[in-house]
């Protein structure tokens, strides 16, 4: 019940946070994550559950990349609820883990891209473990520019490219 | 009889391997300044061998694009006693090559010299001899010392370049000669590879390869391809970077938080942190004489070059004004940089003067990234593009000549010009 309290207020703070940021251009704005929902009591076996909720298409848990602008690293906020149920429904599944994997557009250098596809992960890493997900849940790493989701040299492919990926293990 | 079939064998897989070769086009354009006019004679001895050299040579001389080739209207001296200096004289030519080949035991040999035409005096009279297989080879020799005799400079062309051939998923690392011929595939893999580096004596290279399920730094021998994992922390290990006494490397760990640059022994131990922006710190390159560090950082907003004295002190930014500047490196004279600097989206290859701080545009602009020196300085390496292709290309370091080489299929990547060998 701790961890919940602990959860809720950082999920507030995290959007005080927000508020305080111009909006940026962004897709259709995700809808917030219902946080005051109470979860089944922590005594309840994961197993027990009926149906995990990863596995739901309609789920916002269905989304799994956040999209950057060029050069940039920190989540728009409309991504930020989508990551704060992945960082629910971790905290709520403690035997999941996600691979978090940053990439970026092929503009700049092969290692900036690196570096800054390691800060893209390392930013959702970090917003995850404010969420409620455990470090040890959490592994951040990048592709930089070497594994191009859209081939081309234009911003409809670099927009697909510049990304970090919420890859759970099976 | 034995021994003819045996060498006529050699000869056709000789041949094989040159045709096989046949996919790289090399197209040049621009020429320098001033040209000087060289008559090469094709090598007396077996035609296809002495063909075969020929081309190597020439191919060298004109990439370089401080010669003019003479043609030697049919004329085929081959010893001292045959020349006639007028004739050269009067086709315009300032210097003559000419000598045999030889091929016997596996091993072919090239008696050559080099004549200075006004003078009617010889520059270099040498035997140079290889393994059957090492034709190339002898070929860069030759064009070395034409190259070094006539312009003072030390030649390039029996030096090796490495890069990055990715097709689809499939990643190789290819080390070739400096003109793109002579592939040989080091590492061949479906996780990337990124960023090689050659140790100063050009016996190992680093690399960043993805092998382990995130970027880790590796160094391999040149020669037996034995390879060692030296850095894979959390996060990534990149960049890596030889110091020129070939002790330490410089490379890029996130296991402290940021891309921050650390230097560590080539066996993986004595790891130490040098920078400590918080910001992203990339790209780090030792000055020739060991004192400094060249490195790429955002930590003034856009990605810039900045320098770090290794002895302590202050990190100097470096580049200013529009756009942003990747991938420093090291001019050997130690008295400029070269780096990619980008600009109204697109990348040229740039040069920058220590002292004046003046930036120099060598490439048209498009696609055009990490370049490196050649280790005379005369010359440049970088990634371009052609038709969608990542291709290799070169620049001469005054911007003049350029070229552009069509390797195998795939993109070209992240070459880098090794050592003197």
């Amino acid at each position: 019940m701790k961890k919940l309290v602990i959860s809720v207020i950082l999920v507030n703070l995290l959007a005080a946070c927000a508020s305080q940021k111009a909006p940026e251009a962004a897709p259709a704005p995700a809808p917030t994550p219902v946080v005051q929902a109470a979860p089944a009591p922590a005594k309840v076996p994961v197993a027990a559950v009926a149906v995990d909720a990863l596995n739901d298409p309609a789920s916002i848990l269905a989304k799994r990349s956040v999209y950057y602008g060029f050069d940039v690293d920190t989540v728009a906020d409309a991504d930020k609820g989508m990551l704060q149920a992945h960082a629910k429904y971790l905290s709520e599944h403690s035997n999941r883990k996600v691979e978090l994997v940053g990439s970026a557009d092929e503009r700049g250098s092969t290692e900036y891209n690196l570096a800054l596809g390691q800060r893209r992960a390392d930013g959702v890493k970090k917003l995850l473990e404010l969420g409620g997900a455990s470090a040890s849940q959490l592994r951040s790493v990048s592709v930089g520019e070497e594994k191009p989701k859209a081939a081309g040299h234009d911003e409809a492919a670099w927009s697909q490219n510049r990304r970090t990926d919420l890859n759970y293990a099976k | 009889m034995l021994r003819v079939l045996k060498n006529v064998a050699a000869l056709a897989l000789l041949f094989t391997a040159l045709s096989a070769r046949a996919e790289l086009t090399i197209e040049i354009i621009g020429a320098g300044e001033h040209q000087i006019p060289v008559a090469i004679v094709p090598l007396g001895g077996d035609e296809i061998l002495s063909a075969a050299i020929n081309a190597i040579v020439v191919g060298d001389l004109q990439r370089s694009g401080l010669f003019r080739m003479v043609d030697t209207v049919g004329k085929t001296p081959h010893e001292p006693g045959d020349v006639s200096f007028p004739d050269w004289v009067a086709l315009g030519a300032d210097a003559l090559a000419i000598g045999s080949v030889e091929h016997a035991d596996g091993k072919i040999s090239v008696r050559f010299r080099l004549y200075d035409v006004l003078k009617k005096s010889p520059l270099v009279g040498e035997v140079v001899s290889a393994k059957e297989s090492q034709l190339r080879a002898i070929g860069h020799r030759i064009s070395d010392l034409i190259y070094e005799k006539l312009t003072g400079d030390k030649g390039v062309f029996s030096t090796r370049i490495v890069y990055v051939n990715r097709n689809g998923a499939r990643f190789k690392l290819i080390i070739a000669d400096s003109d793109g011929y002579n592939e040989q595939t080091v590492l061949d893999q479906n996780e990337p590879i990124m960023s090689p580096a050659w140790s100063a004596d050009g016996k190992q290279v680093a690399y960043v390869s993805f092998e382990t399920g995130h970027a880790a730094v590796f160094v391999q021998s040149v020669f037996s391809n034995q390879r060692k994992l030296i850095a894979d922390f959390r996060g990534s290990n990149s960049a890596p970077a030889w110091s020129p006494d070939g002790k330490q490397l410089a490379v890029v760990l996130t296991r402290d938080g940021s891309s921050q640059i650390y230097l560590i022994r080539p066996d993986g131990s004595d790891i130490r942190r040098i920078t400590f922006s918080g910001a992203i710190d990339t790209e780090p390159n030792f000055s020739p004489d060991g004192q400094y560090l060249l490195f790429t950082s955002d930590r003034g907003g856009s990605a810039q070059i900045y320098r770090l004295p290794l002895a302590g002190g202050l990190e100097q930014r470096q580049t200013f004004g529009e756009g942003s500047n990747y991938s420093p490196r090291y001019n050997p004279d130690g008295k400029s940089f070269v780096f990619t600097h980008r600009a109204n989206g697109q990348f040229y290859i740039s040069t920058q003067d220590f002292q004046t701080g003046q930036m120099q545009i060598l490439s048209d602009g498009g696609w055009e990234k990490k370049p490196s020196y050649a280790p005379n300085g005369k010359l440049i390496l970088f990634a371009s593009e052609s038709h969608g292709r990542g291709i290799l290309a070169s620049v001469s370091s005054d911007g003049r000549v350029k070229q552009r080489m069509y390797t195998q299929s795939g993109d070209a990547r992240e070459p880098v010009w090794g050592p003197h060998l």
